[in-house]
């Protein structure tokens, strides 16, 4: 069996700033990556970020993954990425099975892990929610984004979130028509920069709305939504009929963990980071000594504080395994300083509630 | 309506099919999942498990928080039998 020191369970922006952190220090890391490309969602992001300079404010997140690998790559062998490469299975003693390219199997045995693995769309349920047609959005945002595939010819957009207002704006760069965005909230949850673009561009979005049902024999071919009461009960004569060929759903993501489930780590629903989530201690420590959490597998947020935890969840993981460097407290600090301003402010009210439910009781400093 | 509303994508378990069974008393996740093979399709409950949870909380009037959700077992996605069979091997030679 293969043994490694320190296993990153993903390449997306958690995985690889823990990749870099850990190297940093001294350690060698095998990242698994279940894709054929590394980057994880940052691939399809071409918008830009915001955040501070640290979690590279003002650049594209396409871009954003191409630094990170260039950087991923002076490292040399240090850090080793494997790539079509699927964890399947986590068990005691930190065994993990990996499917390589749909045909070949095989298990790892690491001192430390670091778990990245992301997260996950939620979906709605209406009538007819599985004509095809309907899509999540970030699916959407991966065809067009990633394999240049246009999903149909007019859109609506269900959920007015950073994702479902980000990937309708790409939807019209794209030359595709977005008929609506509806969210069930009374009020828009993406930045107002972005809902601003939208708005110019014409695109109607309509607060406390969701969707009825959707319509079409093989294939999606309308949606009928209606008006939502303050609380969330329909109206019913509010319904308005949308001929759509595309519906993409951006109700919000869930934490993906079930590894660390698996695993045995002590699980908690907490619903400020939407969804079961491990508990941790301030360093992304679970419960299980050596095994970490970094990015939206332990608590949805966004890319700029997957890069901060996974930063922080190498730095420690790497001084479990003894490469402890001399700034090793002065780096610590820094990264929490750097996630503690992402979650500042009322935006990040929620986040750091979710946080305080999610720490372990005394995990606060054990490395 | 809900007979056409799908909350189980994998194995095709409807809104009713959830309902009816919540309404004859089985209110926990993994008496639903054994009986309607809820979660043991290719997403493993990743698609189902809220909305199921939801049902039952706005059913019994708990908190998502209270609720139970399966357990998690390997492998997460699917694996050819041979293709374990044959590790299995390897790690005895």
């Amino acid at each position: 069996m293969r043994e490694v020191e320190l296993l990153i369970i993903g390449s997306g922006p958690a995985g690889l700033c823990a990749a870099l952190s850990a190297a940093e220090s001294g350690a060698r890391a095998l990242i698994l990556e279940r894709s054929f490309r590394p980057g994880g969602q940052l691939v399809k992001q071409t918008h830009m970020f915001f955040g501070s300079e640290r979690q590279y404010a003002s650049h594209r997140g396409v871009d954003i993954a191409e630094l990170l690998l260039k950087k991923l790559a002076e490292y040399g062998e240090r850090i080793e990425l494997m790539l079509n490469a699927t964890a399947v299975g986590f068990y005691e003693d930190n065994v993990v099975t990996v499917l390589k390219d749909e045909k070949e199997y095989f298990k790892i045995r690491a001192k430390s892990v670091v778990c990245a693995t992301g997260a996950f769309e939620k979906s709605l349920a209406f009538p007819n929610n599985d004509l095809p047609g309907i899509y999540g959005a970030g699916a959407v945002q991966t065809l067009m984004n990633v394999y240049g595939v246009r999903p149909g010819n007019r859109v609506l957009m269900v959920g007015a979130g950073n994702i479902g207002v980000i990937v309708s704006y790409q939807l019209l760069q794209a030359g595709i028509e977005v008929a609506a965005v509806l969210d069930a909230a009374p009020r828009i949850g993406a930045y107002l920069v972005h809902a601003s673009k939208l708005a110019r561009m014409g695109v109607p979005i309509l607060t406390s709305h969701t969707v009825k049902e959707a319509v079409g024999t093989d294939c999606l071919e309308a949606a009928v939504v209606w008006a939502l009461d303050e609380k969330f009960k329909p109206i019913p004569g509010t319904e308005r009929r949308f001929d759509v060929d595309v519906m993409c759903v951006s109700v919000g993501l869930s934490p993906l963990n079930e590894l660390l489930a698996m695993r045995g780590a002590e699980m908690k629903y907490v619903p400020q980071l939407s969804g079961l989530v491990p508990l941790r201690s301030e360093n992304c420590e679970t419960g299980i000594p050596g095994v970490f959490v970094a990015g939206d597998a332990s608590g949805i947020e966004e890319a700029s504080s997957a890069m901060a935890e996974g930063w922080l969840a190498g730095l420690c993981a790497a001084a479990k395994l003894g490469y402890v460097p001399a700034d090793f407290e002065a780096r610590r600090r820094e990264y929490l300083s750097q996630l503690e301003n992402l979650r500042s402010g009322p935006v990040g009210e929620r986040i750091r509630a979710g946080m305080k439910l999610s720490l372990l009781e005394g995990g606060m400093r054990d490395v | 309506m809900d007979e056409n509303t799908i909350i189980c994508r994998c194995s095709d378990v409807t809104l009713k099919d959830v309902r009816s069974l919540i309404a004859q008393g089985y209110v926990t996740y993994d008496e639903i999942k054994r009986i309607t093979r809820i979660g043991m399709g290719p997403c493993q409950g990743k698609t189902c498990g809220q909305l199921v949870l939801r049902e039952i909380a706005n059913a019994t009037g708990q908190s998502m928080a209270e609720l139970k959700f399966h357990n998690i077992r390997p492998p997460v996605v699917g694996v050819k039998l041979h293709l374990i069979a044959e590790e299995a091997e390897r790690n005895e030679e």
